[in-house]
């Protein structure tokens, strides 16, 4: 059983699991009708993703793992996410500019990913990327119709992207396993995409007449495990009915 | 699409037709170019589908669907979900779209073509109730995952848009 791999699914899944429970909480809660499905089509395309992840991770580990419990079982320190993708919805603007961050994060991951020796990532990314563009697309749009809107869309989001701001860095920290996987070529190594990452953000930025937080301090934590006060909430509601009923199903 | 039928079994292409995908039972499977392969080995069916949207609540109601059409034949059938080479909508064949469109579905265009419609640019996507291409994007998203929503400014009438994959 490779533990490394195993840890190195987990660090690229987790964040499209919590970010899609995340964007599943706004089912029927949306600013509007159109935002609400798409904020929840996105959700579930994340899900569809993960299952194909956790899918591989569990027969790696054979036994009794499964991707359910994989996704519902897992104590918080074994979920490895970002810290950007559990902070809590707040407004529409917060919502947008995390998925934003994450979309284009994300979108140049799975370009790499693309490209990896191990077969089922790299056909889980050539998938997933088809998915992800429009997920961009959708999220890089409403920056610019915000930040450009009104003044009072143009603050909220501007006051987002300040507050975000400090959970960017952490996304191109590379982990233990990150770096085992790197030399095996499987894994992608995320350090090499921050340059890009940050030219493509200040882009839209710019186009969104929004200003780059100048902010040197940054906050890191989730790829160890060691996540933010949102994370426990979360995952009481996340994990409450395999905790509650056992081995339920649908 | 023609690498894939030639990978189908002709005895099995009969029975697969007849299995829909259930968010849009006018398209067969088929017609979808979800199935990558068909094979008979050791009196097991042996079928290769690869899914649309990986989400899609609507694959594993095809998978069972599939094994109960087989079944029902006197077959025993194993379904195998692959991801690579990824679906494109570029795979539904020209049937499949014009019973797309017949059932009110704008088929899918390409990709320059839906960014064109999400700038409203350009008018490309045509109602499928009255033809007019004096259409627009109401939301890039919709009732399912395949799908964006659209209203026609002829008409009046809403209709869904095949979202274009490749």
């Amino acid at each position: 059983m490779n533990n490394n791999l195993i840890q190195y699914i987990y660090g690229i899944a987790d964040n499209s699991l919590i970010l899609g429970q995340r964007l599943g909480e706004l089912c029927g809660h949306g600013p509007s009708l159109e935002t609400d499905i798409a904020m929840t089509n996105i959700s579930l395309d994340l899900f569809g993703q993960v299952r194909s992840y956790f899918q591989y991770a569990a027969k790696l580990q054979g036994e009794d793992v499964t991707e359910d419990s994989i996704a519902f079982l897992r104590k918080e320190r074994e979920y490895k996410n970002v810290l950007l993708v559990e902070q809590p919805n707040k407004d529409f603007a917060y919502q947008i500019t995390r998925q934003f961050l994450f979309d284009i994060y994300h979108l140049l991951l799975l370009s790499e990913l693309q490209n990896s020796k191990d077969e089922t990532l790299a056909a889980i990314a050539k998938k997933s990327i088809k998915e992800v563009s429009y997920h961009t697309r959708f999220s890089s749009d409403w920056m610019k119709r915000l930040g450009d809107g009104t003044e009072e869309s143009h603050n909220k989001v501007q006051t987002a992207i300040n507050d975000l701001w400090e959970f960017t860095d952490e996304l191109f920290h590379t982990t233990d396993a990150d770096k085992v996987m790197i030399s095996e070529g499987i894994g992608v190594d995320v350090s090499l995409l921050k340059e890009l990452f940050y030219k493509k953000v200040n882009e839209i930025l710019e186009e969104a007449t929004l200003q780059t937080p100048d902010i040197k301090y940054f906050q890191k934590g989730g790829k160890q495990g060691i996540h933010s006060e949102h994370m426990g909430y979360l995952l009481a509601q996340m994990q409450y009915m395999q905790l509650a009923y056992p081995n339920m199903n649908w | 699409m023609t690498e894939t039928t030639q990978n189908i079994d002709p005895k099995l292409f009969e029975i697969l037709e007849k299995v829909s995908d259930p968010e849009i039972p006018v398209l067969s499977i088929m017609e979808m170019g979800v199935v990558r392969s068909a094979k008979i080995l050791d009196d097991i069916v042996e079928i290769e589908i690869t899914p649309t949207y990986s989400g899609c609540p609507a694959m594993d109601v095809i998978e069972e669907d599939i094994i109960k059409a087989f079944k029902d034949k006197g077959y025993k059938a194993k379904v195998e979900l692959i991801l690579s080479p990824a679906w494109t909508t570029d795979w539904i064949t020209p049937k499949g779209r014009k019973a797309l469109e017949k059932y009110g579905i704008a088929s899918p265009l390409s990709e320059s073509a839906d960014k064109e419609a999400l700038l409203g640019n350009k008018k490309v996507v045509k109602c499928p109730q009255c033809g007019s291409f004096n259409t627009k994007l109401v939301s890039q998203f919709g009732s399912t995952a395949c799908k964006a929503f659209f209203q026609c400014e002829d008409c009046l009438e809403p209709f869904d848009y095949f979202k274009c994959l490749k």
